[in-house]
């Protein structure tokens, strides 16, 4: 099994698991984050929060979660390291085959990037939610439940400009690498064709685009509204 | 229609003595090519011109010059082969380039592939991963007949479509990581598809990829470069083959 795990294919194969569970674990974020955008008195989100906060299920996933996030960053790391290992002399016109730009080749950035915006977040959000606590975190009774006023520590910062344009910067890098990780995953696994390539590059895009969008569109509607 | 000439180009071409001298680039100029001359012509000019010079032409891989025999190797201006598509250096042709441009001539950049000389490469590294597992095992005897053994219209365009690999190492000097995936999965994928591979699949697949690694070449991202580059326009479908091949065959250990 070590031998695997070592293997080219073995080693992208727990870079595609792992990452086609943070993409779910995404999806479960960003529907919850829109609750911000559906009840402005904060109640559904509130609820939301709290909900994720209790519910056991979802305790034993936080620490895989976490277990997640670590494997699919750390793996990311060796496998680029071993990959530029590969060439060491570059070219000196470089590759002009795809544009420097093109997610596919620049997945360790876009992810890196993405790893600065993750630990901003949980600064912001995560830490103070779950262990030191903060002046706007006051608690709420919705429906006769106490409970940790989230909706009021999150709008407030939604209603800084800068933190927003960053938030949005993060939410479109996310939907950058999706667009490639999406269908590059089910690649790798060996779920895919001719046929399924096409549609799982499509399909990849569309979720990129979503992700990316839904990402963007909650600190407009805060600009917007507030 | 008479071709157009090009009355004087620049070859900036990687001069290297042997594998482990130092290169770097040198730029010479070309007078008088014309635009039907194909790119090893055109170097062919070059090195009647160095000779007369007294100095050193400049060493290149090359064979049949008509696209099938995967020895011509150069990366010309940021491209395997050149800037054009489905071809191999020898069936490029000048007319992709103008009058005064200075073209990059640079040789196949991989660990896995050391240079030689120049823009020569040595891509021992594929015959190796063949040796590894590309082939069938056959008993000698008699001659089978051609329809004892059917195969489906499509699973045999399939497996044609990946034997026409010429190892050309077009993919590798693409990919950014120097990934062989492309090159193996289709040595793969040309047994993969037909009866008479399967009884070694299993084999095949885990030995040719454990080759691959154990030569240094880099693992695939899915950067899909392989499959623009490659002269035989080999689709990046036979990695996902290749993955659940080897995939499949680790999971029945």
């Amino acid at each position: 099994m070590s031998s695997f795990m070592s293997a080219s294919i073995g080693r992208k194969l727990l870079m595609s698991i792992t990452g086609l569970f943070l993409i779910s674990f995404l999806c479960i974020h960003l529907t919850l984050n829109l609750f911000l955008t559906f009840d402005d008195s904060g109640n559904l989100f509130n609820l939301a929060a709290h909900f994720m906060a209790t519910n056991p299920l979802i305790k034993i996933m936080e620490p895989v979660l976490a277990v997640g996030f670590v494997v699919h960053i750390i793996w990311s790391a060796w496998i680029t390291l071993e990959n530029m290992r590969a060439r060491p002399q570059k070219y000196a016109y470089g590759d002009q085959l795809l544009s420097w730009w093109a997610p596919a080749k620049n997945m360790f950035i876009l992810g890196a990037m993405v790893l600065v915006f993750l630990v901003i977040h949980l600064v912001n959000f995560w830490i103070k939610m779950k262990f030191t606590g903060d002046p706007l975190l006051t608690s709420v009774n919705v429906g006769g439940v106490e409970m940790h006023n989230a909706y009021a520590l999150v709008s407030n910062l939604f209603m800084n400009p800068l933190y927003n344009v960053l938030y949005m910067i993060g939410g479109i890098l996310v939907g950058l690498h999706i667009s490639h990780g999406f269908w590059s995953a089910f690649q790798t696994i060996g779920f895919s064709n001719q046929i399924w390539l096409k549609r799982l590059k499509f399909l990849a895009v569309a979720i990129g685009v979503v992700f990316a969008a839904g990402f963007a569109y909650i600190p407009i509607y805060f600009m917007i509204k507030f | 229609m008479a071709d157009i000439i090009l009355n004087k180009i620049y070859v900036k071409v990687w001069r290297q003595n042997s594998p482990k001298a130092k290169g770097g680039f040198e730029t010479y100029q070309v007078e008088n090519v014309s635009q039907g001359t194909s790119f090893l012509e055109m170097i062919d000019i070059l090195n009647d011109k160095l000779i007369l010079e007294g100095k050193d032409p400049i060493a290149f891989d090359h064979d049949c010059r008509e696209g099938i025999c995967g020895m011509c190797s150069m990366y010309i201006n940021g491209h395997a082969h050149g800037p054009d598509t489905e071809v191999t250096t020898c069936q490029l042709h000048m007319r992709k380039f103008h009058e005064g441009q200075t073209i990059v001539v640079e040789p196949w950049r991989a660990a896995a592939f050391p240079v030689i000389k120049d823009v020569m490469v040595d891509r021992t590294a594929f015959e190796k991963i063949q040796q590894a597992g590309g082939y069938v095992s056959v008993n000698t005897g008699g001659v089978p007949d051609g329809n004892v053994i059917l195969i489906g219209q499509d699973d045999a365009e399939e497996a044609m479509d990946a034997a026409a690999c010429i190892g050309c190492g077009a993919c590798v000097a693409t990919c950014k990581n120097s990934s062989a995936m492309l090159f193996v999965a289709a040595k793969v994928s040309q047994f993969a598809k037909l009866p008479q591979g399967k009884i070694e699949a299993k084999k095949r697949a885990k030995a040719m990829v454990a080759k691959m690694d154990e030569l240094g070449f880099g693992g695939c991202t899915n950067t899909g470069g392989c499959e623009l580059a490659c002269p035989k326009s080999i689709s990046i479908a036979h990695i996902a083959r290749l993955n659940r091949e080897y995939l499949s065959a680790k999971l029945a250990d």
